[in-house]
């Protein structure tokens, strides 16, 4: 297999110049998808049978919850190909997809907090599924406050990367958490195979609703990469060429 | 419906509206957030340049 | 071995190590992490007589009783193969009705009650519009409408 283009790609003055194109590309259709999901959600969607129209905070919770564990995902897969091939730009993406991460899991727990007061009868509950997300949200924080501390960069890099690693046994326990013991939380909607539990007038706002957020991840993430290349290349002498123009 | 009883939400205004601006200004403010940080690498590794020429 | 191959099977081994204690700290925790017991278990000894925890399950249909003029409620909660009386005061979530998920805080009365302080309502992943909801419902039950 030809390598050539991730080695490109893995090279900061090319992702650089892409991604000054990449952001806009992902932007306007995650705001185009995030609208139509809006208009789909609050207005198109049927109320539930149960729920009535308070169910509609699906919409904007199962995304953040999608992203929170996407996310970590993904950063902890940068952090660990930074670890193994010394890719400056892996552990870039990883420091850049943090904060994100954390925004995304504090949504996630704050809008499932504001559905489970009416629905449930509480803010909170401390069942396996709550509480491992809010774990999430501790090891966003603890490997932004980890990489923070150390002023090497490169050796920031490392450190993080591993709490990085460390931490993605918390994403199999998140999703299975329903499953694996009595939670209060109810189970997946759509990850059931062959039956999503719910009818296609309800799911089409909510898959445009997932692929609009993801896409709005990647706008953001790019900006946040491109900023991060900036301060690590600060002293490049192809940055020099490229600020220049 | 009209448009009192959509903002009403079945009732459920006092939950489902709350979710969806804190969903919407956390998104906003992000994609602030990630401007800002580019910009400021930006204007910092300009300054750094050391034989930057004036105008460039 | 180059140097990222060993780097490569640290990270390994850091994945496998985290995986393996996360495995053992599933099975050391399986009691700790239910956040409530089911009328089988209780029934069988396995839930604490002597402090409080929460019994999760249906509430039995036709069996929920209120009290005229005060918030006490009677129910009985059931797993479809055992149940456990509830007696509760207080405001019960939208969510709370008969034949649906419900998960009660409180502890055992001695005489095979359960005393809740506190009740939430356990919903389940399905979604649909009411129409569809009658219809599901008519087909389950062929002595209905359908």
């Amino acid at each position: 297999m030809d390598w050539t283009w991730f080695h490109k790609l893995a090279s900061p003055p090319h992702f650089y110049r892409i991604a000054g194109r990449l952001a806009p590309g992902l932007g306007w259709p995650a705001l185009v998808l995030i609208l139509a999901g809006l208009y789909g959600g609050l207005v198109f969607a049927p109320a539930d049978f149960q729920q009535g129209d308070g169910f509609r905070i699906l919409y904007v919770h199962a995304p953040s919850a999608w992203l929170s564990m996407f996310i970590y995902a993904m950063m902890a897969i940068a952090a660990g190909i930074g670890l193994i091939w010394r890719m400056k730009l892996a552990h870039a993406v990883a420091i850049a997809a943090a904060p994100i991460g954390a925004w995304f899991t504090f949504l996630a727990l704050a809008t499932g907090s504001l559905w489970g007061k009416p629905m449930w009868g509480t803010w909170w509950v401390w069942d396996a599924r709550l509480t491992s997300e809010l774990i999430l949200l501790f090891l966003y924080l603890g490997f932004l406050a980890l990489h923070a501390s150390i002023d090497d960069t490169q050796r920031a890099d490392r450190a993080a990367a591993v709490l990085a690693l460390v931490g993605i046994v918390n994403l199999p326990i998140i999703h299975y958490s329903v499953y694996w013991w009595n939670t209060l939380h109810q189970g997946s909607t759509i990850t059931k195979l062959g039956r999503p539990s719910i009818t296609l007038d309800m799911l089409w706002p909510l898959l445009v609703m997932l692929v609009g957020f993801t896409l709005f991840f990647g706008a953001v993430l790019t900006r946040r990469v491109q900023a991060e290349v900036l301060r690590r290349e600060r002293n490049a002498a192809w940055l020099r060429a490229e600020l220049a123009r | 419906m009209s448009a009192g009883g959509f903002l009403a939400m079945g009732g459920y205004a006092a939950y489902v509206w709350p979710a969806f601006g804190l969903t919407l200004a956390v998104m906003l403010w992000n994609v602030h957030a990630a401007r800002r940080a580019h910009e400021r690498a930006r204007e910092d590794a300009l300054r750094r340049l050391p034989d930057r020429e004036p105008g460039a | 071995m180059t140097p990222r191959r060993k780097r490569m099977f640290a990270v390994a081994a850091i994945l496998a190590g985290v995986g393996a204690a996360a495995l053992l700290a599933r099975l050391a925790f399986e009691e700790n992490l239910l956040f409530f017991f089911s009328p089988t278990q209780i029934l069988a000894g396995e839930a604490p007589a002597d402090r409080k925890f929460r019994v999760g399950g249906l509430v039995s249909p036709g069996s929920l009783q209120r009290a005229p003029g005060s918030l006490e409620v009677r129910f009985v909660v059931t797993d479809n193969q055992h149940s456990i009386p509830v007696r509760y005061a207080g405001l019960l979530p939208d969510l709370f009705s008969e034949g649906k998920g419900v998960v009660a805080h409180g502890r055992l009365d001695g005489q095979g009650g359960f005393i809740a302080e506190e009740v939430l309502a356990k919903h389940d992943e399905n979604y649909m519009p009411p129409e569809v909801a009658e219809s599901l419902k008519a087909r389950d039950q062929p002595g209905g409408a359908g």
